[in-house]
């Protein structure tokens, strides 16, 4: 499963961060193998997402969030 | 003894503004960093009677160069060594706030590390032992809350020569070091280095959470509940246009026109008058008065009268900003942004542009890609801003009296389709194969500090002080000079004017579309100065008095202009398609100063001012040939 997948309320495990442009970036904030992101809401046309991790909210598009393998832990 | 040196350094979201603004209040000088376009923030204090000199670095995730800002930072510890630097953590968002921290440690950087808003974090259920925390890292830990002024002048008692001394970092950070040279020995390609050592830096980030900090589960946030009505679904939409048409509301009904009407007022009433007595009185030449008069007091007059407003929309925006309520607009408006080339964060700097293009373009400095900043720039243009508004209602009201508000509503909707249309064209031709990005930090809804939000707002508009000061002073003369003389010196006819020369020599180029007249193209090339010249121009020429561009008198005007040879001078067609080419056509001059300067580009700021015209004119040929075509006069 992918983080695009993942419904509001989920919270799931990242696998892998996936090879992108942007890899380094969600690296940096802090988007590491092992991490635990909750799922929180989308905009009205449901892209982009909110996640929410390490005690903050990050947005980002559903296009990078295919990159990114999840496994689901709630 | 020399000022001691303090460098404010942090993650974006963390209070650290505030705490610099605490700090050193109205004492700071905010410059530019050479050759890019990032504030530099500096002020002096003095505390017990030492001289404290105090730096607000850029807010950065991280120093790895991918932005301006992390440029900025991580070429300043380059060239740099302040005797102290502070790094401001968000202690709600400490796991991804210590990342800086540790690349900081990784080049040797010595840091107080900082802890605000703890109160926020404990309401989160986030607890940190600070104690252990100065031991894992073997610096010192400071904590502030907030907008605690005392808490942040405690900071102050803190900066000595001394307060480094007696801390080296803690083995677990040598035993990381070690391992991050290890890693860019390993002779791995360069971007698989630069993701172990971000994996790696969490690593030990993470061994310092479980050592240091504790996470209880607090219950939903006010930010999460907030959230589920400003940032999810059609309730998000609703609210958001609501908070824009407050804000408007603010700025042009309530507070910032009513004090702009006041100050234009006084220009025109007592300060224009009073210069006029006195230089009658003291013998001055009438040209001398003319001048000082008709072409300075009225001009800067003009510019001047707009600056409540400016600083009206600034002030509303900076709170709604700090509030962090901008980036769930950004959030919210990405799908729509995307489908035009842009990011969800542009729609920030061009909601702006329909109050004045000038903070529009400076806005755009905010986006992540260059882009995303180009094409905001070049598209805000297009927009309706406040100062075309009164050339659409005085043509509306003249020619389409039955049917004003829905011409001038359409104008807008044409701006707004123009705007978009260029967007995507720039976005696949001339910026193609750059990539357009969004990945944004929802920072928790927080309160502003009210110092931070008047402190941004000035900074933001004095600007616009400056070039009622300079350029506008100078636009003033120019115009003032045009008008009044020919080759043989004063004229008191203005048919005879260098002004009529040039319009008339510009208007030729109108032809094909219908309004050629010599008192268009001068009013054309006066609207190039400042938009609002274009009705007054008009005005003067048609001989009219004195034009209001005021809401409530526009009426008035039309009636007044009406009478003279302007009712003759255009059919309905050709003032729809004068409006046209005035909604599209160049960005008045100090858009285009602020374009040179954003875009660091003379060649950009000429395209600017080409490729608008350019769209203008084919824009109004088709309107005015195609109604012509439809059977329209």
């Amino acid at each position: 499963m992918t983080l695009k997948d993942t419904k509001p309320g989920m919270v799931v495990r990242i696998d892998s961060v996936g090879e992108s442009e942007l890899k380094q970036r969600l690296m940096t904030m802090g988007l590491i193998p092992g991490t635990r992101v909750e799922v929180l809401n989308s905009a009205p046309l449901g892209d982009p997402i909110a996640i929410r991790l390490r005690s903050y909210n990050l947005a980002m598009r559903r296009d990078d969030a295919a990159q990114i393998e999840v496994t689901q832990v709630q | 003894m020399s000022a001691l040196s303090v460098a404010l350094t942090g993650n974006p979201n963390t209070g650290k503004s505030t705490i610099f603004n605490e700090l050193t209040g109205a004492r700071q000088k905010i410059g530019n960093w050479p050759g890019v376009t990032v504030d530099k923030k500096v002020g002096v204090i003095e505390h017990n009677g030492r001289k404290i000199s105090v730096i607000d670095l850029p807010g950065t995730y991280s120093i790895n160069a991918r932005s301006q800002e992390e440029q900025v930072v991580s070429d300043y510890f380059k060239e740099n060594k302040p005797d102290i630097v502070v790094n401001i953590i968000d202690a709600a968002n400490i796991s991804r706030n210590l990342f800086l921290t540790v690349q900081l440690m990784e080049h040797g950087i010595p840091l107080i590390i900082n802890l605000n808003m703890m109160d926020e974090a404990q309401r989160h259920g986030i607890k940190i032992d600070m104690a252990k925390l100065e031991a894992a890292f073997g610096m010192p830990v400071t904590n502030t809350v907030g907008r605690s002024n005392k808490s942040v002048r405690k900071l102050l008692d803190v900066f000595t020569n001394a307060v480094m001394s007696n801390y080296k970092p803690s083995k677990l950070i040598a035993d990381h070091i070690e391992r991050i040279h290890n890693i860019e020995r390993s002779g791995l390609a360069a971007a698989k280095i630069e993701e172990e050592i971000i994996s790696a830096r969490y690593d030990l980030i993470d061994k310092i959470m479980q050592s240091a900090v504790t996470v209880n589960a607090a219950g939903k946030t006010l930010t999460e509940k907030l959230d589920s009505y400003l940032a999810n679904g059609v309730s998000s939409l609703v609210l958001m246009l609501a908070a824009f048409y407050l804000m408007f509301q603010i700025a042009f009904n309530w507070i910032g026109q009513p004090l702009a009407d006041l100050l234009g007022g006084f220009f025109e009433e007592s300060l224009a008058p009073a210069a006029a007595e006195a230089m009658e009185a003291a013998g001055v030449a009438d040209w001398m008065q003319s001048l000082v008069s008709d072409g300075i007091i009225t001009g800067v007059g003009a510019v001047l009268s707009f600056v409540p407003l400016i600083f009206t929309l600034f002030i509303c925006l900076s709170f709604l900003d700090g509030t962090g309520y901008m980036a769930r607009v950004a959030f919210v408006m990405d799908p729509i942004m995307r489908r035009a080339g842009l990011s969800g964060k542009s729609i920030m700097p061009l909601v702006m542009g329909f109050g004045c293009g000038v903070p529009a373009i400076m806005g755009a400095r905010a986006l992540d890609t260059h882009k995303d900043r180009m094409i905001s720039i070049l598209v805000t243009p297009f927009l309706t801003c406040n100062a075309k508004v009164p050339i659409l209602m005085l043509f509306a009201a003249m020619f389409f009296p039955d049917n004003a508000a829905n011409i001038v509503f359409i104008m807008y909707v044409l701006g707004v389709a123009v705007a978009i249309l260029a967007a995507k064209i720039l976005g696949t031709t001339t910026f193609k194969g750059q990539q357009s990005t969004f990945l944004l930090e929802l920072p928790p809804y927080r309160l502003p500090d009210i110092k931070t939000v008047l402190l941004e707002a000035w900074d933001k508009g004095k600007g616009y002080l400056i070039k009622a000061g300079t350029i506008i002073f100078a636009m003033s003369v120019l115009i003032w000079f045009l008008s009044n003389f020919n080759s043989d010196g004063m004229t008191k006819d203005m048919n005879e004017s260098y002004l009529a020369s040039i319009g008339s020599a510009s208007s030729k180029i109108f032809a094909p579309q219908g309004f050629d007249t010599w008192e268009a193209g001068a009013s054309i090339v006066t609207g190039v100065l400042a938009k609002e010249a274009v009705v007054s121009t008009m005005g003067i020429l048609y001989g009219a008095d004195e034009l209001s561009t005021e809401d409530e008198d526009i009426q008035n005007s039309a009636q007044a202009l009406l009478s003279t040879n302007m009712a003759g001078a255009f059919t309905p067609l050709t003032a729809l398609a004068f409006m046209v080419f005035t909604q599209l056509y160049s960005p008045c001059v100090t858009a285009l100063g602020t374009i040179k300067k954003e875009t660091q580009s003379w060649k950009w700021m000429g395209f600017a001012f080409l490729y608008t015209c350019a769209v203008a004119w084919v824009a109004s040929l088709i309107v005015y040939q195609g109604g012509k075509l439809l059977g329209f006069e």
